[in-house]
C-alpha cells in the first residue's frame, strides 16, 4: 500500500513533528520571541502540510 | 428567538434532522450503496473526537491554563501520523478478528480471554461514565445560559427535582435515537453505517459554529486579529496568559499531557469505535492522516481569540460560556441559537458513539459471557439470541445514559469540564499497554495483561478518581495533604513523595508505568496458553501478506451441528451467508476450515470473540487452532519471502550471466567454424607446393636422362616452392607470436617517410603488372619513429598488397599517404574498392577472417594471399606502441586502413 520510500519519510515527519511540539524546541521558539500559540500553529500548519503531500502526492505510485 | 419553547424546538428539530440522516445512510448501506464509503467522510466521523469538552471546554482551558488545551489536540496530531503504521495494524486485525470494540480487541489478542475482555469494559464504563455526564452538563448549560442570559446560570439545577431536569430528557431522547441507530440490524453486525453518516454530519456543524463564533469575536467585535492582540497587549497580566508558564506543569507537565492525549486518542472506545470498528476501508486512512489533524487545527482557531476577547470583555464569570456569553453580550440574536447547535452536535456525536461502544462492550463482553456461563440463554428457537442480544444493548445503552446523567446530577457540578474530560482520558489510557505492547509484542499474556489492567486502574482510582470524589465534598478531603492513616508517602498527588508536578502527569506517570511495568514483568515470567499464543502471533503478524487464518483450521467439525449453532443464534440470514455456495445435503460431512472460520467470525462479530469462542469450542469440542501449523505458516511464510527475494535476485544474476555466456559461445562457435575454414585453406596452400614439389622429385628421380636444362628447371621450381613453403610457414608462426608473447622485435630510430617509399618500391613492379595504379602521397620530410625497420616495412607491404587486391576491378587505384597527426604519423593506405561496412571493420582484424573476403577475392579472381596479414600487422604495430584500425577511404572511397606511430623522441 505504502512504498518503503514514504513509509521513511512519514517516520522522520513523525519524529519532526514529535520534536517540534515538544519543550527543547517550544523553548527555543518562545525564548525566542515569538507567541508560543502563533509557533504551534505555524508548526502544526506545516507538519499537516508535509503530511498531507506526503499521504496524498503521487497516487499513482 | 431564545425562548424555552423556541430552543426545544430547534434542538428537537435538529435531532430529528440527525434522524433523517441516519436513516438515509442505513438505508443506502442496505442497499449496497454506501454513503460513507469516502475518505472524507471517514475523517469527518473520527472528529467525534471534538466534544462539547472541546467547544466549550477549549475556551476555558485557555482562559485558565493558556495554550495547554492545544496539547488536548497534538496528541491526536501524532496518533493520526502514525495511522498508516499503527492504525492500519488496528483495523487489519479488527476485520480479520471481527473485532467489536476496544474491550473485544484486548480480549482477543490474549487468548479471547473472557475474564480481560469483562475487565476492560468495566475500566471504560467506570472511566467513560464521568465523561457522558459532561456531555450533559455542557448541554444543560448551554441552554440554561441561552435562557437566563444575563443572569448567570446554574443554581436552579440542583434544587429541581429529575423531570423538571431538562438533562435528563435530553438523556432519554438521546437513548431513543441511539437504540433505534445503533442497534436496528437483526443481525447484530459491529458496523453502524447511519450512525457514521450522522456523526459526519455532526462534525461539520459543530466546526462551522465554531468558526462563526470565532469569526465574529475577531472580525466583529474587533476590527481583526491586530486589533484584539493589541488591546490584550494594553491589558497587564492576559499577555502572561500566552507563554508556557500559564501551562500546569510548564515544560514537564506539557509533555504529560501530550502523551495522555496521544494514547487516549487511541483507546477511548468511540475513538476506537469510529477509527478501527467503523473503518469501511483501510485507505481511508491516507486522507484520515492529515485531513482530520487539519479538522482539529481548524476548530481551535479561534480559541484564543475568543478567549482573550471574554477575558478583555468580561462577558461572563464562567470562561466555559465564553463562546454563547460573547454573542449574547453583543446582543446578536441568531448566533448564539447557531452556537447552542454546534455544541448540542458535540455533545450528541459523542454521547452516540461513545454510547453505542460501551452498550457492546456491556451485552458482548459482560452479560453475554455471564449468561452463556450460567446457561440462561434460550436454547431452541431460530435466531433467538439475536434478539437477546439486541435487547441487551438496548437495556445497556439506557443504563449507560442513567448513569451518566446520575453522575452528572450527583457529582458533575463539583468540577469544571476540563476536569472530567482528563480525568476519562486518563482512565482509557490505561488500555495502551495491553493495546500497544500487544499488538508488537508476542510474549505479552493474558495474566500480564490482566495485572497491568487492576494495576494501572487502581493507581488511576487512587491518584484522579477518589481525590475527584474528595473535592466535589464527597469525601474527608484531610488525606489529600495528610495521606491516608497519616502515611505521606500514599498522598494522591504526590505519590513516593513525587511532589510539584501537575497532577495529570503525575497520575499517567504512576499509572502507566505500574500498567505497563506489570504487563512486561508478569508476562516474562509466566506462560501462554495455545490459544493465547495462536492469538498473540495472529495479532503481530497482522500485516504479514498470506496470512489467512481459515487455512489453521482442523477440517473436523461437523456441519450440521455448525448450521444449528449459526441459525439459532443469528437467525437463518446470517447463516445462509456463512454457508452461502454449500449444499445442505451434506450436514454430515466436516465443514472445511473456511466454513469453520466464518461461523466464528460471524458469531464474534456478533457476540465478542470471547463468546463466539465458548460457542464454537461446544460444537467443536477441544479442536482448538493448531499453533504449530500458525507458527509455522508464519515462520515460513516469513522464511520463504526472503528466500523468494534471494532467488529473484540470484535468478537475475544467472539471466546476465547466461546472455554473456551464450554471446561468448556464439563467438566460440564463429571462431570455430573460422578455424576449420582456415586450417582447410592452409593445408591446401601448403598442399600446392609440396605437390609440386612432391611431382618433380619422382620426375627427377624416375627420368634420370632428362636433358640438363629440363633438371634445372624441375630443381628451380622444387627450390622456389620449397622457399614459399617456408614462408607460409613462417607466417602461420608469426601470427602465434605476439600473442604467446614471443614476438621478437628489434626496435631502433627510423624514418617512416624511408621505409613507406621503400615498401612502395618493393611492390610497385607487381601492382603495376596487376595493372593497380599506385599513387603515393608522403606529406612530411622526415618521419621519426621508433620500430623494427624489417618488419614495420612487412606491414607496409602487406597494407600495399592487400589494397591492390580490393581495389576496384575495372580501374584498380591505391594510394598511400603519410602525414603527421599531433605528436605522431599517420600512415594510410586507401583503395577505391566496396569499403567495408562500419560492422565489420573492426572484425576484419580478428584471425581467420580474412578468409571471407579471400573467398570473395577468389571469386573476383584475384590472387589469394596467406589470409593472416592484418592480424599479423596490428600485433606488431601494437608492440611498436601505435595503433592500427579501418575506416572510410577519404579520396577513393573505398577502404582506408589507417596506421599511427607515435613520434620518436629527439635526438
Amino acid at each position: 500500500m505504502i512504498s518503503p520510500r514514504r513509509k521513511e519519510r512519514l517516520v522522520a515527519l513523525i519524529v519532526l513533528a514529535t520534536a517540534l511540539f515538544t519543550p527543547p524546541l517550544l523553548l527555543v521558539a518562545e525564548r525566542a520571541g515569538a507567541a508560543l500559540p502563533l509557533y504551534v500553529f505555524l508548526a502544526w500548519a506545516g507538519v499537516i502540510a508535509l503530511a498531507a503531500w506526503l499521504t496524498e502526492g503521487g497516487r499513482g505510485e | 428567538m431564545r425562548s424555552e419553547l423556541t430552543l426545544l424546538a430547534i434542538a428537537f428539530g435538529y435531532l430529528a434532522l440527525l434522524f433523517v440522516i441516519a436513516a438515509w445512510g442505513d438505508r443506502r448501506a442496505e442497499q449496497g450503496r454506501s454513503i460513507i464509503g469516502s475518505p472524507t467522510i471517514y475523517a469527518l466521523s473520527i472528529a467525534v473526537y471534538c466534544t462539547a469538552w472541546t467547544f466549550y471546554g477549549s475556551v476555558g482551558r485557555a482562559a485558565e491554563t493558556g495554550p495547554s488545551f492545544l496539547l488536548i489536540y497534538l496528541g491526536p496530531t501524532l496518533a493520526m501520523l502514525m495511522a498508516p503504521f499503527v492504525i492500519r495494524k488496528m483495523v487489519r486485525i479488527a476485520r480479520a478478528q471481527r473485532i467489536t470494540s476496544i474491550a473485544d480487541f484486548i480480549s482477543a489478542r490474549y487468548g479471547k480471554s473472557a475474564g480481560l475482555g469483562a475487565l476492560v469494559a468495566l475500566i471504560a464504563l467506570i472511566g467513560i461514565t464521568p465523561y457522558i455526564a459532561l456531555q450533559l452538563k455542557a448541554i444543560t448549560l448551554s441552554h440554561a445560559v441561552l435562557v437566563d442570559y444575563p443572569l448567570t446560570a446554574g443554581d436552579r439545577l440542583d434544587a429541581a427535582p429529575f423531570w423538571a431536569d431538562k438533562s435528563f430528557w435530553v438523556a432519554m431522547v438521546l437513548a431513543v435515537f441511539i437504540i433505534l441507530f445503533g442497534t436496528r440490524h437483526l443481525d447484530a453486525s459491529e458496523r453502524h453505517e447511519g450512525m457514521v453518516a450522522a456523526i459526519a454530519f455532526e462534525s461539520l456543524v459543530k466546526l462551522a459554529a465554531f468558526l462563526a463564533v470565532g469569526a465574529f469575536t475577531v472580525f466583529v467585535l474587533y476590527q481583526g486579529p491586530g486589533d484584539l492582540f493589541a488591546r490584550v497587549g494594553e491589558t497587564p497580566g492576559l499577555a502572561e496568559l500566552l507563554s508556557l508558564d500559564a501551562v500546569p506543569g510548564g515544560a514537564l507537565g506539557w509533555i504529560g499531557t501530550l502523551v495522555l492525549a496521544f494514547l487516549a486518542f487511541l483507546t477511548l472506545p468511540r475513538q476506537f469505535q469510529v477509527l478501527v470498528v467503523e473503518n469501511v476501508d483501510e485507505r481511508h486512512l491516507r486522507r484520515a492522516t492529515w485531513l482530520f489533524p487539519l479538522y482539529l487545527l481548524a476548530i481551535n482557531l479561534f480559541v484564543i481569540p475568543i478567549a482573550l476577547a471574554g477575558l478583555l470583555g468580561e462577558a461572563g464569570s464562567d470562561p466555559d460560556s465564553f463562546v454563547l456569553t460573547l454573542p449574547l453580550a453583543a446582543g446578536v440574536e441568531g448566533l448564539p441559537v447557531l452556537v447552542f447547535i454546534g455544541g448540542l452536535s458535540a455533545a450528541t456525536g459523542m454521547m452516540i458513539v461513545e454510547t453505542i461502544a460501551l452498550s457492546t462492550m456491556v451485552s458482548n463482553q459482560l452479560v453475554m459471557p455471564l449468561l452463556l456461563r450460567t446457561g440462561r440463554l434460550p436454547r431452541r428457537g431460530q435466531g433467538a439470541l439475536a434478539g437477546w442480544v439486541l435487547g441487551i444493548r438496548r437495556l445497556a445503552i439506557l443504563a449507560i445514559l442513567l448513569l451518566g446523567y446520575g453522575y452528572h446530577a450527583l457529582v458533575g457540578d463539583a468540577y469544571s469540564l476540563v476536569t472530567i474530560g482528563l480525568v476519562s482520558f486518563a482512565a482509557a489510557a490505561q488500555f495502551a499497554p495491553a493495546l500497544l505492547i500487544g499488538m508488537y509484542w508476542r510474549g505479552a499474556n493474558r495474566l500480564g495483561a490482566g495485572l497491568g489492567l487492576v494495576g494501572g486502574f487502581a493507581v488511576w482510582a487512587w491518584t484522579l478518581l477518589i481525590p475527584g470524589f474528595a473535592q466535589s465534598g464527597w469525601l474527608d478531603a484531610g488525606f489529600l495533604v495528610r495521606g491516608p492513616f497519616g502515611l505521606e508517602w500514599l498522598r494522591p498527588y504526590a505519590l513516593f513523595g513525587l511532589e510539584g508536578w501537575d497532577i495529570y502527569t503525575h497520575a499517567l506517570l504512576w499509572s502507566l508505568a505500574v500498567n505497563a511495568g506489570l504487563l512486561v514483568g508478569v508476562s516474562l515470567f509466566s506462560r501462554q496458553s495455545a490459544l493465547e499464543q495462536t492469538q498473540a502471533a495472529l495479532f503481530t503478524q497482522a500485516l504479514h501478506p498470506r496470512l489467512d487464518q481459515a487455512s489453521l483450521w482442523p477440517g473436523q467439525t461437523p456441519r450440521g451441528e455448525l448450521r444449528a449453532l449459526l441459525d439459532r443464534y443469528l437467525g437463518a440470514a446470517a447463516t445462509a451467508r456463512v454457508f452461502a455456495g454449500e449444499d445442505a445435503q451434506d450436514d454430515d460431512r466436516p465443514a472445511p476450515g473456511a466454513i469453520a472460520a466464518r461461523a466464528e467470525q460471524a458469531l464474534a462479530g456478533a457476540l465478542g470473540n470471547a463468546s463466539a469462542r465458548v460457542l464454537i469450542d461446544s460444537v467443536v469440542r477441544g479442536e482448538a487452532l493448531d499453533l504449530d501449523a500458525i507458527l509455522s505458516i508464519l515462520d515460513t511464510t516469513s522464511e520463504t519471502l526472503e528466500m523468494n527475494r534471494r532467488l529473484e535476485q540470484k535468478s537475475r544474476e544467472l539471466e546476465r550471466i547466461g546472455a554473456e555466456l551464450r554471446d561468448a559461445n556464439e563467438r566460440l562457435r564463429e571462431l570455430d567454424r573460422l578455424k576449420d575454414e582456415f586450417v582447410a585453406m592452409v593445408s591446401h596452400e601448403l598442399r600446392t607446393p609440396l605437390t609440386s614439389i612432391r611431382a618433380f622429385a619422382e620426375i627427377l628421380r624416375d627420368n634420370r636422362e632428362l636433358p640438363l636444362d629440363k633438371r634445372e628447371h624441375f630443381l628451380d621450381v622444387v627450390v622456389r616452392e620449397s622457399q614459399r613453403l617456408s614462408r607460409l610457414i613462417e607466417e602461420i608462426l608469426d601470427l602465434a607470436r605476439p600473442e604467446s608473447g614471443r614476438l621478437t622485435l628489434h626496435p631502433e630510430r627510423l624514418d617512416l617517410a624511408a621505409l613507406a617509399r621503400h615498401g612502395v618500391e618493393a611492390v610497385q613492379q607487381v601492382q603495376e603488372e596487376r595493372g593497380v595504379a599506385l599513387e603515393v602521397a608522403i606529406e612530411v620530410e622526415d618521419a621519426p619513429v621508433i620500430g623494427d625497420p624489417d618488419r614495420l616495412e612487412q606491414v607496409v607491404i602487406n597494407l600495399l598488397d592487400n589494397a591492390g587486391k580490393f581495389a576496384d576491378d575495372a580501374a584498380p587505384r591505391v594510394r598511400l599517404g603519410l602525414a603527421r597527426h599531433k605528436r605522431g604519423f599517420r600512415l594510410t593506405v586507401e583503395d577505391n574498392g566496396p569499403g567495408i561496412a562500419e560492422d565489420e571493420r573492426e572484425r576484419v582484424f580478428e584471425k581467420f577472417h580474412q578468409i571471407q573476403h579471400q573467398d570473395d577475392g577468389a571469386i573476383r579472381g584475384r590472387p589469394r594471399g596467406s589470409g593472416l596479414g592484418l592480424p599479423i600487422s596490428r600485433g606488431i604495430v601494437a608492440h611498436l606502441g601505435g595503433r592500427l584500425w579501418v575506416e572510410a577511404a577519404p579520396h577513393l572511397g573505398g577502404a582506408c586502413l589507417v596506421m599511427e606511430l607515435p613520434e620518436a623522441p629527439a635526438e
